[in-house]
């Protein structure tokens, strides 16, 4: 027997059964039993824990419809969402000018940011707001001048501190340390390549900043920049310390004088579960906006990679 | 020893380069570079990497300063201004305002991510310029046909393939009308079969009369589109001339051990 005759014929095959038997576009499609049952074991346990909680008579479930919409809780609900709004604006300003400071090649800039940071993020946010409070106990006036000579301009600290000032200083210039060393990651994220070639093509520093590296450094920026507005929202409820108003505030005025502590709670966590909510599907949509452009996201007319 | 120029070009060189120092921190990489092109010439600048190239090219538009010599572009000192008798560092604008006509082509392309391609072509004319941006995308349209990429004017970087986006790269740097074009090492980040395209793109601006310094490794290039061949070492120029004659017939022992790679 030679070995052409040993080994098996090559030119047709004829295995059409055999492939069809084969083919793994047909291969049997198990049932995940483990992964369903799993499913219907989480959704059943949520639904009677919901249902526990929802009939329990300890939630007072009435106090806290009666509550809800009250107007002193809305009136609280509108300064935190006000103080959160304007020290997250004044921080994210604030913070982009540190943040550049901090990489510029400025010695003297980039030591004056950084003591900046140093010091608002070293110190905890409730003693900042403190200070802000009784600044005028500390320095009853607050001149601007020429340091050891004479002042141009000076204030009585009284008619410049109310809570509400305080509150907006004390929580943006703590936010705008934050939002430095964020910003600063973001501008970090972009590749080298970009600040070159903006150079390259004579964009000023500052154009390149606008035009180039930032629109690219916002998709780093924005997650953590969302968390911090959401912390922010809740970080107003220490405002109540230098009596402000705002949502914690309020509900602490009514279960103070009714003592339902936990019903007028979950006010609270209602309403911040329900701003929370919204500002995640704005992060959402202002993260998908800055993703255009990249692996992933939706195409325009021309066929990508088609030959030119 | 150092080839002169082909005395047949134009008088007035745009480019003149003296003794160019470059370190960085300890390390010298440009030991007193001289060059100097003439208007519409096409250099092309071969060595071992090392030897200072792509830094020589980054010099000369400042995106590196120099530490000793001097350029003058188009009979503008780069980087410097002369007072009187002394020379003056120029200001960060300043200094931008002088690359305003030096277009710069990069290995690794450099597109803006973010930005369309005619949205990254118009970027610079428009903001930077100050054209208008019908006039801009106009123009804009009309330089991406040039290069063949009409059909891509709504697409992002990264939906084209490498070759695509250099020559979009290459349509950016044009739309400034740049007086001196430099390339550095373009195809080199790119699959062999798509360096073709990007070298007949440079082939054909060559042939329009831009100048042109290439930094590559392309000596196909080199034999067939450059007017005058650099070979560089150790942060100088060892010797330069004709493709023909660099190519074929070098006169130094390195450039021969250089060149005995590719041919």
């Amino acid at each position: 027997m030679t070995a052409a005759a040993r080994r098996p014929a090559m030119s047709v095959p004829d295995d059409s059964g055999e492939l069809s038997l084969r083919d793994v576009a047909r291969a049997h499609q198990p049932i995940r039993y483990g992964y369903w049952l799993l499913w219907l074991a989480s959704v059943a346990v949520l639904l009677k824990f919901a249902w526990i909680v929802a009939s329990n008579k300890n939630f007072e479930w009435g106090v806290v419809a009666k509550w809800l919409t009250a107007e002193s809780i809305l009136r609280g609900l509108a300064v935190t969402l006000g103080l959160a709004a304007s020290s997250m604006v004044i921080g994210i300003a604030l913070g982009l000018l540190l943040a550049v400071a901090r990489m510029s090649s400025n010695n003297l800039l980039r030591l004056l940011s950084g003591l900046y940071i140093w010091v608002f993020r070293g110190t905890p946010l409730l003693v900042q707001l403190v200070f802000w409070y009784n600044l005028s106990m500390l320095f009853p006036v607050i001149s601007l001048g020429i340091p050891f000579g004479p002042d141009l301009v000076s204030w009585n600290a009284n008619d410049l501190i109310t809570p509400l000032t305080a509150a907006i200083a004390g929580l943006s210039l703590n936010e705008a340390a934050y939002m430095a060393e964020i910003i600063r990651g973001g501008l970090l994220s972009v590749d080298p390549g970009q600040h070159e070639t903006a150079k390259a093509f004579s964009m000023t520093r500052a154009r390149a900043l606008r035009r180039i590296i930032i629109p690219q450094a916002m998709r780093s920026i924005i997650p953590p920049t969302g968390n911090q507005l959401i912390s922010m929202i809740k970080a107003t409820s220490l405002v109540s310390v230098i009596a402000m108003g705002d949502l914690l505030y309020s509900v602490q005025a009514v279960y103070n004088r009714t003592f339902e502590v936990i019903p007028l709670l979950l006010v609270a966590v209602a309403w911040y579960l329900l701003v929370t909510s919204i500002l995640n599907a704005v992060q959402s949509v202002i993260e998908s906006y800055y993703a255009r452009g990249e692996k992933g996201v939706s195409a325009p007319a021309s066929h990508p990679l088609a030959s030119a | 020893m150092t080839m002169p120029a082909d005395p047949g070009t134009a008088p007035m060189p745009l480019v003149k380069a003296r003794n160019v120092h470059k370190s960085f921190d300890r390390l010298e990489v440009l030991k007193g570079m001289d060059l100097d092109v003439a208007p519409g010439e096409v250099v092309v600048v071969l060595g071992p990497s090392g030897s200072g190239k792509s830094t020589f090219l980054r010099c000369l538009n400042n995106l590196e300063s120099i530490d000793r010599g001097s350029i003058q572009i188009d009979g503008e000192q780069i980087g410097y201004q002369l007072r009187g008798q002394r020379l003056h560092k120029l200001s960060a604008r300043a200094a931008a305002r002088q690359r305003r006509r030096i277009g710069m082509v990069f290995q690794q392309f450099n597109l803006y991510p973010h930005l369309t391609v005619l949205q990254n072509v118009i970027e610079a004319p428009v903001g930077v310029h100050g054209r208008s941006r019908p006039d801009a995308e106009r123009e804009a349209l009309a330089l991406l046909a040039r290069v063949g990429l009409s059909d891509k004017v709504d697409s992002y970087p990264r939906q084209l393939s490498g070759g695509q986006q250099q020559r979009v790269a290459i349509a950016r740097a044009l739309a400034i009308k740049p007086k001196l074009m430099l390339f550095d090492e373009p195809t080199s980040a790119l699959d062999p079969e798509l360096v073709g395209e990007v070298l007949s793109t440079m082939r054909d601006l060559a042939e329009q009369g831009l100048t042109m310094i290439v930094v590559t490794h392309e000596i196909g290039f080199a034999r067939e589109a450059a007017d005058r061949v650099i070979f560089m070492d150790g942060g100088t120029v060892v010797e330069q001339g004709k493709p023909a004659d660099i190519l074929m017939n070098p006169q130094h022992a390195r450039t021969r051990a250089f060149l005995s790679r590719f041919i």
